[in-house]
């Protein structure tokens, strides 16, 4: 009867029941879409980033100097590839140089690899892959930018070095992945990287993938052992520690955003207590004779909860439905892939979202709920 | 005769700025099962202020208060509570049913207080037709019943547990001298089934009904 008392007096006051639901529903989709669209960023950057989670990238430990190039040369690589032991290395050139294609000219990476190394790590779109000396591949974004298609000359250095050569193959794009971008890059085989830029047998990088992430550790330090015992000669670094600072960050930046969403609950929470309060005052007199015929104070502090709780939970089931919708258009806005929608994350902070905007609402009945239980039930009587 | 309700040199005082005031100065009464007794005054003389004594809404600041041999000074606000429910039942002269229940559910509400379930016996239905309630105004809102009707059903609560002792505020104050009567009738046959009632009341006519009549003034009975 308590409950029911509460669901009527709920019923009997709709519109401002509606009015401080409707707080509750706008605190709930703030947390709620700020949390989901946080997570689906979250998921999204890493899966960007476990691609290259699993690698590590060896690097000169020196500096070029004059025209001795720096680079780890054939020996080393023999010994990295010893201790990487089964995991896929690829050594290969780097450098950075000027493009020209018909009148528009920009700078992009260029590397050299061995043409056999390519077709595991990247994706042909179209065209065929390098061999030999003749032509290089470009990825997907360059090819975009430029308008280029496979068979298509472009330019490639300044001056002296500047050489027209064929597109052979456009790669798919890959984004950061392999310790090789290849998505606005020249790719040319090793061959015609030592013609174009000499440097022969000094690598610019090698990068190992490596199957077992807990065996990174391992081959770090044994290379390490091996290659810098004397002095650096090369520079090792794996991207776990920069992965997890960011998604550190990101999950800094989606708690922060869904606190400033929590403003707006405790908003919604400070009119909720509000609107208690005036429901206690409005039926001080139905208190006093409730008390008068043998109702305990339990009791009525239980009415007013029971009101609170309806609210909230009304309130907290149209926000966490509403939510989905408002998560939805966030995601879709933001990252144009509703995919990051549909997953368990989603169900777990909806679930939190309307849990919290529960209890908030709950918490904000208490307050008025005591006073009512308090009151004297003479006072309380004589109240008109 | 067995005393139901025993009151020892009772003071109430309201402390006010301008000093404090003695609502009810010094009062020793025994009231006896079965009577039907009837609180004469002015107003502010202290007789509601002793009603409310009586119906465990407020707590003598000094002497002894006895319902049915208990001393009062010695029960929790939960027993208090609960003395309330089964011992006493109030009727007001702004009848004070619940607005959100209906009829009948006034009636049951201390049924469900007492057993926590709603009810199965038809109590309600059996004291609303008791107190002369006709089955179609069972179903109504307070606001929906005349003044009589709802005295009807506040009765009819009032004996919803079977209380020993019946308190009545006014019980006519608010309705025509014929349906007051009517009322009177009603709880001069409870009186005969052997409630012990007692009544508050400025009129001597109602007053007649009653089998002891006790003034009070300025806190003191006279």
């Amino acid at each position: 009867m308590t409950f029911e008392l509460a669901q009527r007096n709920v019923r009997l006051h709709l519109f401002r029941s509606i009015l401080a639901a409707i707080g509750i529903i706008i605190g709930v989709v703030a947390i709620t879409s700020m949390g989901l669209l946080g997570g689906a960023l979250e998921q999204s950057v890493s899966d960007e980033l476990m691609n290259m989670g699993n690698t590590i990238i060896i690097t000169p430990a020196g500096p070029s100097v004059g025209d001795e190039k720096a680079g780890i040369d054939e020996r080393d690589i023999r010994q990295i590839k010893l201790i990487a032991g089964r995991n896929p290395t690829i050594a290969f050139y780097n450098t950075y140089d000027q493009v020209k294609v018909g009148d528009s000219q920009g700078y992009s990476s260029v590397y050299g690899v061995d043409p056999g190394e390519l077709p595991p790590i990247t994706t042909l779109i179209s065209g065929r892959y390098i061999s030999g000396t003749e032509g290089v591949m470009i990825g997907q974004t360059l090819a975009r930018n430029y308008g280029i298609r496979e068979g298509n000359f472009i330019t490639v250095g300044i001056g002296a070095r500047e050489q027209r050569i064929r597109v052979v193959g456009i790669l798919e794009d890959t984004g950061f992945s392999g310790g090789i971008q290849t998505d606005n890059a020249i790719i040319g085989s090793e061959r015609w990287y030592e013609a174009t830029y000499s440097g022969r047998g000094k690598y610019d990088q090698v990068v190992i993938t490596v199957h077992n992430l807990d065996d990174i550790d391992g081959i770090k330090d044994a290379i390490d052992a091996r290659l810098n015992r004397r002095e650096d000669v090369v520079n090792i670094m794996d991207f776990r520690s920069l992965i997890s600072s960011i998604q550190e960050a990101i999950g800094q930046i989606s708690l922060f955003v869904m606190a400033i969403g929590g403003i707006s609950l405790l908003v919604a929470a400070v009119s909720i207590l509000n609107v208690m309060l005036i429901s206690v005052n409005e039926r001080i007199k139905e208190i006093g004779i409730l008390r008068s015929i043998g109702t305990q104070k339990a009791d009525i502090s239980k009415m007013f909860l029971y009101e609170a709780a309806i609210l909230g939970l009304i309130g907290s089931v149209c926000g966490g439905l509403l939510s989905l919708v408002g998560g939805g258009l966030l995601i879709m806005l933001i990252m144009q892939d509703i995919s990051y929608l549909l997953t368990m994350h989603t169900v777990i902070t909806v679930i939190y979202g309307m849990i919290i905007g529960t209890v908030i609402c709950i918490a904000a009945g208490v307050y008025p709920a005591h006073r009512a239980a308090q009151l004297n039930p003479i006072d309380a009587l004589s109240n008109d | 005769m067995e005393i139901c309700i025993r009151l020892e040199d009772v003071k109430r005082i309201y402390p006010m700025e301008a000093g404090d005031v003695y609502a009810l100065n010094g009062v020793t009464l025994d009231i006896g099962v079965g009577e039907f007794v009837a609180i004469m005054g002015a107003s502010g003389s202290g007789k509601t202020t002793l009603l409310n004594q009586i119906g465990c809404l407020d707590q003598p600041t000094s002497g002894n208060l006895y319902i049915e041999g208990k001393n009062t000074r010695e029960l929790s606000d939960y027993e208090l509570t609960n003395l309330r429910r089964d011992a006493i039942g109030f009727i007001f002269q702004k009848f004070n049913l619940i607005p959100l229940l209906t009829a009948f559910e006034n009636v049951e509400y201390p049924l469900i207080l007492k057993t926590g379930a709603r009810d199965t016996t038809g109590r309600p239905a059996d004291l609303l037709r008791l107190v002369g309630l006709d089955g179609g105004h069972m179903k109504h809102t307070p606001n929906q019943l005349s003044g009589g009707q709802q005295q009807r059903v506040a009765i009819a609560r009032a004996l919803a547990n079977d209380p020993r002792i019946i308190l009545c505020d006014e019980p006519t104050g608010n309705l025509d001298s014929k349906t007051g009567n009517q009322i009177m009738d009603l709880l001069t046959d409870l009186n005969r089934q052997g409630k012990t009632i007692v009544m508050v009341t400025h009129s001597d006519e109602i007053a007649t009904y009653a089998d002891r009549l006790i003034t009070i003034r300025d806190g003191v009975i006279q």
